[in-house]
Order: C-alpha cells, then structure tokens, then sequence
C-alpha cells in the first residue's frame, strides 16, 4: 500500500477542498455559457473549465496524483492519443471536401 | 479456489504498483473512454455537417428544451456522489466498516436522486411534449448519451447495492480484498462522474 | 493442496462446462471458433457455386433450401447478399479471433509466462459464454424473417439502415461479441503484465506472448467505438433516429420519413477505426505462433527478436491513425488522404520488419520439416504476397482503379486464409501434444498440407486478375457485364479451388479426432522446445506446474556454442 492513504484525517480537508472547487467549476461552466462569446471561443473556454474539473477528479478522487507506475501511464497516454485521433480525424475528413459537396457551416 | 494460486490478488505488483483487479479496472475505463469518446466524435461531426437552416438544421439553445438548472443540479449530484464514494472507500482502508457502510449508502441514494431527476423531470417531459429521439439528430444524440451514461448509473447501483448487501460479508472474511474492490468500484464512479463533465456542457449549453 | 480438495468435488459443469481453468476456455474457444470457421467456409463454397454458375439449381444443397432463399434451388441475391455478409461476419469474429486469441492465447499464454491461471478466471470464463451467445445470436439470424443480415461484413448505412430484420439480430450479436474481447483483453493484458514467472523479464517473453500483449491493447481500445456505432444503427433501425440518414434520402422512388440531418460517413469512421486494428488483431497473434515454430525447427535463435517486438509495438500504435485507407472513395479531400495514405506507407514498414526476420531466422537453421514447421514455412510467401498486393490499394490514385474489387478480395484473403489460417494450423499440430499429451499422424498432416497450399492458391490468386479487370465485389452474377464474362474463367477456377480446399480438410478431421483418442502417445516436450510451456506436464493439471517455474534463460536458447544438448528450456538453470 502506498504510504499517502496512511493519514486519512490530512484526505478528508483534501476531498472536502476538491469538491468545493468542482462547485465552483459547475458554477463557472453555467456562468460561462451565458457570456455572449464566438462559437469557437465558447466551445475552448466549456472544455478547459470541464478538464480543470475532470483532472481534479481523476487526480485526487481517483489517485493518480499518487499513481507513478510506467504500465498505468502508458495505457492512459495511448488512450488520450487515441481518443484525439478518433475526434479530430473524421471531423478533418468531412471538412476536407470540395465546397460543392460540403455540408454545415465552417466559420 | 485457483483465486488462493494467484498472486497479486491484494499485493501490489513491483511494475504496476497495484493489485491486478485494480490495474484491469483502468484498463476498462481506458476502454470506456473510447467507447463515449465514439459517441462524443458522432456529436461533433453531425453538428458540423448540419446544414444552417431547414429541417435537419441544429436546434439553437431555446429550441433544445434542456433546462441548464436541471442538468447543473444532476451536476453536482453525481460530483456529491464521488465525494461519498471517496470517503466510503477512505472508512474502510481506515477498518470502518459501518461508516464506509454509510457513505456507499449515501452513494447509492445520490445515483437513484440522479436517474429520478433524469427520468421524471427531462425524459418524461421531453416525451409528452413530443421531443423523442427520432425528433432531430441533436435529441437523438442527448436521449443516447444521456442514456448509455444512465446505464452506466444503472450499472453502478447495481455493484454498489451488491456490497451493501450480500457482498458486504466479504468484509469479514478479507477486508483488505472487499476494501479493494470498493476501490476498484470507486475507480469505474469517478469515471461516470467523469463523463458526465463532459456531457453536461457538451449537450445543455451548447448555442 | 485446498485446491485439489475441490478438484475432487467440482461436478462435471463445472468441470467441463463452466471452468474457469483457462485450458478448458481455451479449447472451448477454439473448438467453438473451428466449428464457427468451418460454418463460414461452407457459407462460401454455397456463394461460389453461384458464382461459377450463375442461375443454375445447387447440385443436391439445392433442394434442402427454402423457396424463399432458393427458389427451385436457385440461391435469391438477397440469399447471395445475406451468405456474403455472414461469411466476413463469422470468419472474422466468431472463427479467426476467437481461435487464435481466445483459444491459443488462453491456452498457451499462461503456460508460456509460467502462471497458474490467468489475472481473472472467472471474467475468462465469462467472456468465453458473452462470445457464445453472441454467436448463437448470429447463427439465429438465419431463420429470423428476411433472413441474415445481408449488407455486407461492413454494414454501411443507409443501407444497413434500412435492411430486414437479420441486421438488428447482427446488431446485438456483435455487441455480445464485442463485449467478449473487451473483457478478454483486459485479462490478457494484466496477466501478461502481473503473472510472469520468477526471471521472465519483458524480454524473455516469447514473441508469441508479445504479440499477444499488442493485439489485446488493439481490442481494448479500438473495438468500443465499433460498439458505439452499433448502439447508433440499433438507435436508427429501432428508434427512427437519424445518425446516419441524410435528409431527403429517397428509397424506391419514396422520400423516407425521418428527420435526416445524420451521415453515413460517420458509420464508416467508427466501422473502420475497430476495422483496421481488428486485422492487425487477425495477424499479430498468427506472427506469434509462427515464430515459435520457426524457432523450435530451425533449432536456433529468432533473427532479430527485439526488433520483432519494437516493430509489434509500432505496428500496434500505427493501426490506429491509418483506418480511412478505407475510404478513399468518399470524397474525402487530398490533404486528409494524403495523411492516411502516408501512415499507411509508413506502416507497412514494421510489417516487413517482422516477415524478413522471420526469414532470415531460416538462414543456417538446421530446418526439421515436421507439419507445423510446413505451414509456418508457407506462412511467409503467402503473407508476403498479401502485404505486397495491399500497397496499391493504401495509394489513392492506384485504389481509385482496385477499390471494392476482387483485388481487394485477393489480398485481404491472402493474409488471413493462407496467412493466418495456415498460422492456425501450425499452432494446432504444434501444441496438440502439449494439449492432449499424443501427437497428430504426420502424413495426414503432410497430405493436409500440401493439398491446402495447392488449392488455396487457386482459389485466391485469380482474384488479383479479376480485380484488375474491374469485377467489383459483391456481385450476385458478374457475368451481366462484359467484362465479368471476360474472366468468368478464373470465377470458375477460384469455386473449383474452393470446393477441393473444403475436401482437403477431411484428412485434417480425420487427424485430429482420431490422434485424441489413438495418436501416438508422447512425453511432455516432443518438439525439444525451449520455451515454458513445454516444462509442464502434457496436459497439463489444474495449476500448470507442479513446480513453481523460474527463468533463468531467454526464450530461444537453441544450438548454443558449447552445450550439449541442442537447447536449454527457459527454466534450466544458469550454470550447465
């Protein structure tokens, strides 16, 4: 066991801090859709407040902060490659068509 | 039992730096991160290739019928959700079975507030006012996702009400392996958790 | 030992039937997966008398076959259409797969890294009943009305979309099997990494354990998107969802009713993202057994093992980005073909890493031409040829002539019919000792071998002339166009190939079920094999080794200068 679960009383203040900045991220996120901004902006600025809190979650409530072993690391970093290439690749497709066959709106 | 053969059940592995039950539940959730990141792909090249006016046009925010209150509150639900889970899994590392009873208890009510909100404030309007899957691509979409994410809520129930109930003997018989499996449980929660993040911005405040 | 205390008691279910041993699962999978094999193989020889000659009555099949598949006996193109589709369908994920990743990687993995079971038994055997369902589901298909799915192995929308019944029951056959190799992989994966034996470092692994590690990564992560699509179709055939219906899409002169907005290329990018990796998975695990034979029966070294395992590695990770190679006939653009085209130039070089290594592993072997060691010998041309036909068709301008062709055909089957299946094969006779403690007659063996390689060659090499003169695939009769009726010599010559492979294997069953019950009796390393597998007893008991094993040497110790035998198995210690 690693010795960071030893001290449960020091991880409750921990959690207890980590859950009160996911309140403030859910609040963020609401407060940032109703500011009039670009499609493009506003698309970038709900993603990064969604990692921020997706990254806390991951690091603190599920331990990676304390998970330093190659093998894990490896999976999620081919995971992360992966899940990229299978979100950007075919949107890359459709938009890389002649502009008579192109459908929806590229602005 | 072969169980009593297998090394590393409960010690951790010198290259992983985990017990093997572990290790193959974030090898699931990598697997699930491909699964939803599928259908987040489908939501960005159908809202992209959706023609600006007509029929098959996406709906603006007023025409989508989500109501952003009811998705932050499911918000922060399932993040209360995590914290419980984590602080059941933190009782039982510390030998507290009946406090680590409590919070995979109060879990469990968090999830059932979860889908009661879903179900009887977003599916079962949307239905009677006519918004099905079938309506639009978008609704398609949110009744999807939102439901392979409910499943996965189902899902978790499920496990979580296991270890409440029949499965808590395990505790007696080797706590460390029933304190890792509520671990292990916990990994696949935060994942649900995780998803959701994502989801809520994704399909309730999109313009 | 408390286990052998309820050895004694378990019941023949739960011996036999529902065993978390993963021998038990691993010759479940593979008896299941030959026997599902075999099923599309004789769905192939039924296509290819229609094929051969078309609008003729099936000579004796014909009249068993309901009027409304086969009229008269005269097999319907909806009939044709439903046999193409199910042959890809079962071929690939309910034969190959299972077979040699369920079956051989079960049994002989663990074996071969010294553990005594795999990471989850029991997830091992419940993987094993998910494919079984999913299977079962599959076959059902058959009978549902409309009968099987019939819109190709591929399942494009809009099509698939709207075709009869038999694709939903596809539909959730392939979630079962899906979810089967989900599981499994996540099995392999952690037993491989946690269950190694005392010294069998990342780098004593044999080549098969490493191939087997790479294919199970390209499960886990590549097939849940194939899932997901899956949900989306059943979302479009059940709920009128359109992911994948255009707008004003019009079907027999009528608009159809759903509010549109979806894309069919969307079902293509999820397909062929599982797609690709997925034949890399029907490969990957043949390479592996193939090289294990080649070792043993050349009795030396690997040539070049480590960059075997690099080259698996970056093949593994390449399947990823190279999948619309696929989809150069959609329209997408040059600059995204471009980048496909490119990864998968640049793929095919690990490919021919590992092929030449494996033949230059034959250069100074003392080669023993036993039954296994002739197949993995006819592994190497063959797969050869089928990568090398492949380099046209990763080319947009060459693919534009050979898409949909039977040159796809050709080359596709190259490498898994006498590629992986001859792999399979080699596996077979090699660990059927080790499985059953006799050994398979080596002249039906011979005979099997030599009449496969014939005949299969027949069947597939004309398809690369077929596919250059333009027959498209998929056709019901291709002799309505002038230039199908050019080479409708080489149709008939490919069916007459066929059906002699299909009389070829009778010495193979013959072989195989009599050497269980009367093959000739052997010690538990009849091949003189270094590797761990063959430290065990033949077969082996519940819990493998009756010493736990320790490694002190890598996996190839053959002919090394100055010893006096011709190999030291990996647990043999260090000194001499």
């Amino acid at each position: 066991m690693t010795d960071g679960h030893t001290n449960l009383h020091k991880h409750t203040g921990l959690y207890l801090g980590i859950f009160a900045l996911l309140v403030v991220g859910t609040i963020a996120t609401v407060g940032a859709s109703r500011v009039d901004l670009s499609h493009g902006l506003s698309v970038v600025v709900a993603l990064l407040i969604a990692g921020v809190k997706a990254s806390l979650v991951a690091a603190v409530f599920m331990h990676l902060k304390w998970e330093k072993a190659p093998a894990l690391w490896l999976t999620l970093v081919l995971c992360g490659i992966f899940f990229a290439a299978l979100l950007l690749l075919p949107m890359l497709a459709v938009q890389d068509l002649p502009p008579q066959v192109k459908i929806g709106t590229w602005g | 039992m072969t169980t009593n053969l297998l090394p590393y059940t409960v010690k951790p592995h010198p290259i992983t730096e985990m017990y093997s039950g572990k290790f193959g539940m974030w090898l699931f959730l990598a697997s699930e991160v491909m699964l939803f990141g599928a259908l987040f792909s489908a939501f960005i090249l159908l809202k992209v290739t959706a023609p600006m006016e007509g029929a098959a046009a996406w709906p603006t925010h007023e025409e989508a019928h989500l109501s952003w209150k009811i998705g932050a509150f499911n918000t922060l639900v399932l993040i209360l959700s995590s914290v419980t889970m984590v602080f059941a899994w933190a009782a039982l590392k510390g030998g507290d079975l009946a406090k680590g009873k409590k919070y995979l208890a109060a879990t469990l009510v968090l999830a059932i507030v979860f889908l009661v909100v879903k179900i009887l404030m977003e599916y079962i309007p949307h239905i009677n006012h006519g918004y099905v899957p079938s309506t639009s691509v978008f609704f398609g979409l949110y009744y999807t996702m939102t439901g392979l994410h409910g499943l996965h809520i189902v899902g978790g129930i499920v496990v979580i009400g296991y270890f409440l109930g029949p499965g808590a003997a395990l505790y007696h018989e080797n706590p460390e392996y029933y304190t890792n499996r509520i671990e292990c449980t916990g990994l696949y929660w935060h994942f649900v958790d995780l998803v959701w993040i994502f989801l809520f911005p994704t399909i309730y405040l999109m313009n | 030992m408390s286990d052998d205390h309820h050895h004694a008691e378990m019941s023949y279910w739960r011996k036999y039937v529902f065993s978390i041993d993963h021998k038990v699962i691993g010759i479940q999978y593979a008896v299941t997966g030959l026997c599902f094999l075999f099923f599309g193989f004789c769905l192939m020889m039924l296509m290819r008398w229609q094929l051969a000659y078309p609008g003729r009555e099936i000579p004796l099949i014909g009249k068993l076959l309901s009027e409304s598949i086969a009229p008269g006996g005269v097999m319907l193109p909806e009939f044709y259409n439903a046999l193409g589709a199910m042959h890809g369908t079962i071929m690939v994920f309910m034969g190959v797969v299972p077979i040699v990743v369920g079956g051989f990687g079960n049994y002989v993995m663990p074996l071969q890294i010294g553990a005594p079971d795999m990471a989850f038994p029991k997830l091992n055997m419940a993987s094993y009943w998910v494919f079984f369902v999913g299977g079962v589901v599959m076959l059902i298909s058959f009978f549902v009305p409309g009968g099987a799915a019939n819109s190709g192995w591929t399942s494009y929308p809009p099509l698939s979309n709207i075709a009869t019944a038999g694709q939903t029951a596809w539909l959730c056959g392939m979630v079962c099997l899906i979810t089967s190799s989900l599981l499994g992989s996540v099995n392999f994966i952690v037993t491989i990494v946690h269950l190694r034996a005392k010294g069998l470092t990342m780098f004593r692994l044999p080549f098969f354990v490493w191939a087997q590690l790479v294919t199970s990564f390209l499960l886990l992560l590549a097939f849940p998107p194939l899932e997901a699509a899956g949900i989306l179709q059943l979302m479009d055939r059940l709920a009128d969802t359109s992911f994948f219906m255009p707008e004003g899409l019009v079907i027999s002169g009528e608009i159809k009713q759903v509010a549109g907005g979806g894309s069919p290329l969307l079902w293509q990018h999820l397909f062929w993202f599982l797609a690709h990796p997925e034949v890399y998975v029907l490969i990957l695990p043949g390479m592996g057994m193939v090289a294990e034979v080649i070792a043993n029966n050349t009795r030396k070294p690997l040539w070049g093992y480590r960059a075997m395992v690099y080259s698996t590695i970056f093949l593994g990770f390449m399947s990823f980005i190279v999948w619309a190679h696929h989809m150069f006939m959609t329209g997408m653009g040059t600059n995204i073909s471009a980048f496909f085209a490119t990864t998968t130039m640049i793929i095919s070089i690990p490919s021919v890493i590992i092929l030449t290594a494996l033949v230059i592993s034959l250069y100074n072997g003392a080669i023993r031409f036993t039954v296994p060691m002739l197949f993995a010998l006819a592994f190497l041309p063959m797969f050869a040829i089928g990568g090398l036909t492949g380099l046209p068709l990763g080319l947009p301008a060459s693919d534009i002539h050979l898409h949909d062709t039977y040159y796809v055909i050709g080359h596709f089957h190259y490498v898994v019919a006498p590629g992986t299946i001859f792999a399979i094969f080699a596996g077979i006779y090699y660990w059927f000792p080790k499985a059953t403690g006799r050994c398979m007659d080596v002249a039906l063996g011979k005979l099997h071998f030599f009449l496969s390689f014939i005949f299969i060659n027949i069947v597939f090499a004309p398809m690369f002339w077929q596919g250059l003169a333009g027959v498209s695939r998929r056709l019901y009769d291709q002799t309505v166009y002038a230039h199908g009726e050019a080479v409708q010599g080489l149709t008939i010559m490919s069916s007459w190939g066929a059906w002699l492979l299909g009389l070829a294997q009778v010495p193979f069953f013959i072989n195989f079920f009599i050497s269980i019950r009367w093959g000739k009796k052997v010690t538990d390393n009849p091949w003189d094999a270094t590797t761990l597998e063959w430290s065990a007893p033949s077969p082996p008991p519940h819990g493998n080794f009756t010493v736990e094993p320790v490694v002190y040497r890598g996996p190839y110790e053959y002919s090394v200068p100055g010893a006096d035998k011709d190999f030291f198995p990996q647990s043999a210690a260090a000194e001499a």
